[in-house]
């Protein structure tokens, strides 16, 4: 057999009927459900009087739409509480299993996918969220789909799929004190652009990538989408072993000795050849900062806000101004004389524990400038019990952070954590679109570290300076 | 099971002509505590809505389009598939970019919605033509745009082609011709790679005691 890309093996694995020219009906091992993209999709399949095929392949849990201060009573929002309870009927209709708010594993799909054990290594997983792709950290395909498509996932456990051209971004040379994978992801996003990876598989791989956690793994691939890309992935190491043994749904006894054997051999063949291939030297790399509305609008941390008048293009230049405009920011203006009055660290991006006690260690002892919004959202109870088992809470909290429930929070405007017309955060989360965070709300995307600095400092600073 | 059958289209091409228009603000977020898939139109873009100029969609004869014409990753973020569902609520059957949000162009099949890909002279023809008002015929068995005396071909996949000329949903496409070949792909899975079969028991370990009540 010809050599193969990592990407190349896992689909082939799981491709059902070949329908020629790179189709193929691809099936699901796994899906993630959520309560924004599935009452549409459970709709359609009632509808047309079908039943789940799998119960057992998906796993149900509310976090885009839920409160993260939460006190037992029903949501303020009825609409939200209407969805996630409409979340919990369906699925208890379909014998799916559903992780309630109230439990202990409950948090955002893609934090308490691999905290089961669900995430495996060599499947195909999917979810009606496009960060699906942090799941690819795992060395499995795992890509965000739309409603249509769960439903067609609840009916036939498969979909159909064109393969993806594959991609790898070779990361050499390890990351400097106060530099994360977030600082690398934002960069490459401003290096190659939002458009850079469509139609790619991007396969992450090199010395930085052995070096980083399966947390630090996970941020780098949930961030593809924002490259344009709908898979990433890592190769499966003893990190992604040491980090999946005796999780909850992971395999058990002879079957765990089994499937280690065969996800340490799951890795792009030496000669493999990918349809596009970079690198990209990250040892001296510097942190980084979006200033305008999608995430290639990135900065190292000592740049300024660019001049449109140095734009030829037209639409670029108009879009600039634009993108200016809705950012209340002055060409020239160095990106850390920026005020910000709002700090969120949380998400799916960098809601896990590692984020926190990253954040943490930059705020010890420190206190909040006065004036700043600041909380701290744990991607998950698992995340939230382990920091205050470490006394993060505690941490947070004396610099001044609310220390909230799991939940999507402030990454997406659609629950009670939002920015109004012209707040500006420095936010985590991936996405700096015009209201992602609340209507007119402005975003700033930096890493864990960052935004801890930032809340100390009252402004977009340069945490090398903390720490 | 059906959709809406699409074959051809005669109509004004709405131009917005802006890059990276992403699926927050054709949908917001916060419309996305709907429960429903119809109906949505009246949130499309409603940030952009209601300003001193009006929206382009708002504007005659733009506001009778089926055609929509615009820049580069035009649907790019969230997944959310209302973005396609308000479009389509709001008439719009086509849309010409230079390219796509892979999630979107994707949803757009599911709803009788042709995503189309052009670029160069070819883009810069179409947007003149949606600017200038003139009426673009979409012909998708010929694959092809054409304008006033120009014919301008496009790409698409021959399965996607297929499903939105005969309005084929694909739960029952898949079913219909597939139903024997997922069962033979769920027993060879069990035997080659048995740990990627969840067992309903494992989640025993998962359950909380409200579920079990």
């Amino acid at each position: 057999m010809s050599p193969r890309t990592l990407y190349q093996k896992i689909w082939d694995r799981h491709v059902v009927t070949d329908y020629g020219n790179d189709e193929a009906l691809l099936y699901v091992d796994r899906h993630l459900v959520q309560e924004v993209s599935s009452p549409q999709a459970f709709a359609t399949i009632e509808k047309q009087g079908r039943k789940v095929r799998r119960p057992e392949a998906h796993v149900a849990v509310a976090d885009h739409a839920v409160p993260t201060k939460r006190d037992g009573r029903r949501f303020a929002d009825e609409l939200a509480q209407a969805q996630v309870d409409r979340l919990k009927q369906n699925a208890k209709r379909h014998d799916i299993t559903y992780l309630p708010m109230e439990g202990d594993r409950h948090g955002i799909v893609h934090v308490i996918g691999p905290e089961l054990g669900f995430t495996l290594p060599g499947s195909v997983l999917v979810c009606g969220d496009s960060h699906t792709s942090t799941h690819g950290a795992f060395g499995c395909i795992a890509f965000g789909i739309g409603a249509s498509e769960c439903a067609t996932v609840f009916a036939a456990q498969s979909l159909r799929q064109r393969r993806q051209k594959t991609m790898r971004v070779n990361l050499e040379g390890g990351l400097p004190d106060g530099v994360t994978v977030k600082d690398v992801i934002l960069a490459l996003i401003a290096k190659i652009g939002t458009g850079g990876g469509v139609g790619y598989a991007i396969e992450y791989a090199g010395s930085t990538v052995r070096g980083l956690s399966m947390e630090s793994r996970m941020t780098l691939c949930n961030m593809s989408i924002e490259a344009g890309s709908r898979v990433g992935m890592v190769a499966p190491d003893e990190k992604t072993i040491a980090y999946l043994k005796d999780r909850p749904l992971a395999p058990k006894a002879e079957l765990w000795d089994a499937a280690v054997a065969d996800w340490m051999s799951l890795r792009s063949d030496e000669d493999a050849v990918f349809d596009h291939e970079i690198t990209f030297d990250t040892s001296a790399l510097v942190p980084q900062v979006s200033w305008g509305t999608t995430p290639e609008h990135t900065l190292p941390i000592d740049g300024v806000v660019p001049d449109p008048a140095d734009i030829r293009d037209d639409g670029k230049r108009e879009k600039m101004h634009r993108t200016l405009d809705y950012m209340g920011l002055t060409p020239g203006t160095r990106l850390s004389a920026i005020a910000v009055d709002t700090v969120f660290i949380g998400s799916c991006t960098n809601g896990r524990i590692e984020d926190l006690r990253a954040a943490a260690k930059v705020l010890a002892g420190r206190k909040a400038a006065p004036g700043i919004r600041a909380i701290a959202v744990p991607g998950s109870a698992t995340v939230k019990a382990i920091a205050e088992a470490e006394g993060l809470d505690r941490v947070f909290r004396e610099a001044g952070f609310e220390w909230r429930d799991a939940g999507c929070s402030m990454c997406v405007g659609m629950n009670d954590d939002r920015l109004s017309k012209g707040e500006r955060s420095a936010s985590t989360s991936n996405r700096n679109f015009e209201g992602r965070q609340g209507i007119g709300g402005r975003t700033h995307l930096m890493s864990p570290q960052m935004a801890a600095a930032a809340a100390l400092a009252g402004h977009i600073t340069d945490v090398r300076k903390y720490l | 099971m059906t959709m809406e059958k699409l074959i051809e289209l005669k109509s004004v091409a709405a131009p917005l002509m802006e890059d990276a228009i992403d699926t927050d603000v054709i949908f917001p977020a916060r419309f996305l505590l709907l429960l429903e898939r119809d109906g949505l139109g009246r949130y499309a873009f409603n940030e952009r809505r209601g300003g001193s100029e009006p929206f382009i969609l708002d504007q005659p004869p733009y506001d009778k389009a089926q055609i929509l014409v615009t820049g580069e990753t035009f649907g790019t973020g969230s997944s959310r598939e209302q973005a396609v569902w308000a479009l389509a609520d709001l008439g719009i059957r086509c849309v010409i970019a230079r390219s796509f949000g892979e999630i979107f162009y994707s949803n757009c099949f599911k709803n009788g919605v042709l995503p189309i890909r052009l670029r160069g002279d070819e883009m810069a023809h179409i947007e003149t033509a949606a600017e200038a008002g003139e009426e673009i015929t979409i012909d998708l068995p010929a694959q092809e745009i054409r304008v006033a005396d120009t014919t301008i071909a496009f790409d698409l996949d021959a399965n996607r082609k297929r499903a939105l000329m005969a309005g084929l949903d694909e739960i029952c496409t898949i079913l219909s011709d597939d139903a024997d070949a997922i069962a033979a792909y769920e027993k060879r899975r069990a035997s080659e790679t048995p740990w990627l079969v969840l067992a309903p028991e494992q989640f025993g370990q998962i359950k909380t005691e409200e579920d079990a009540a």
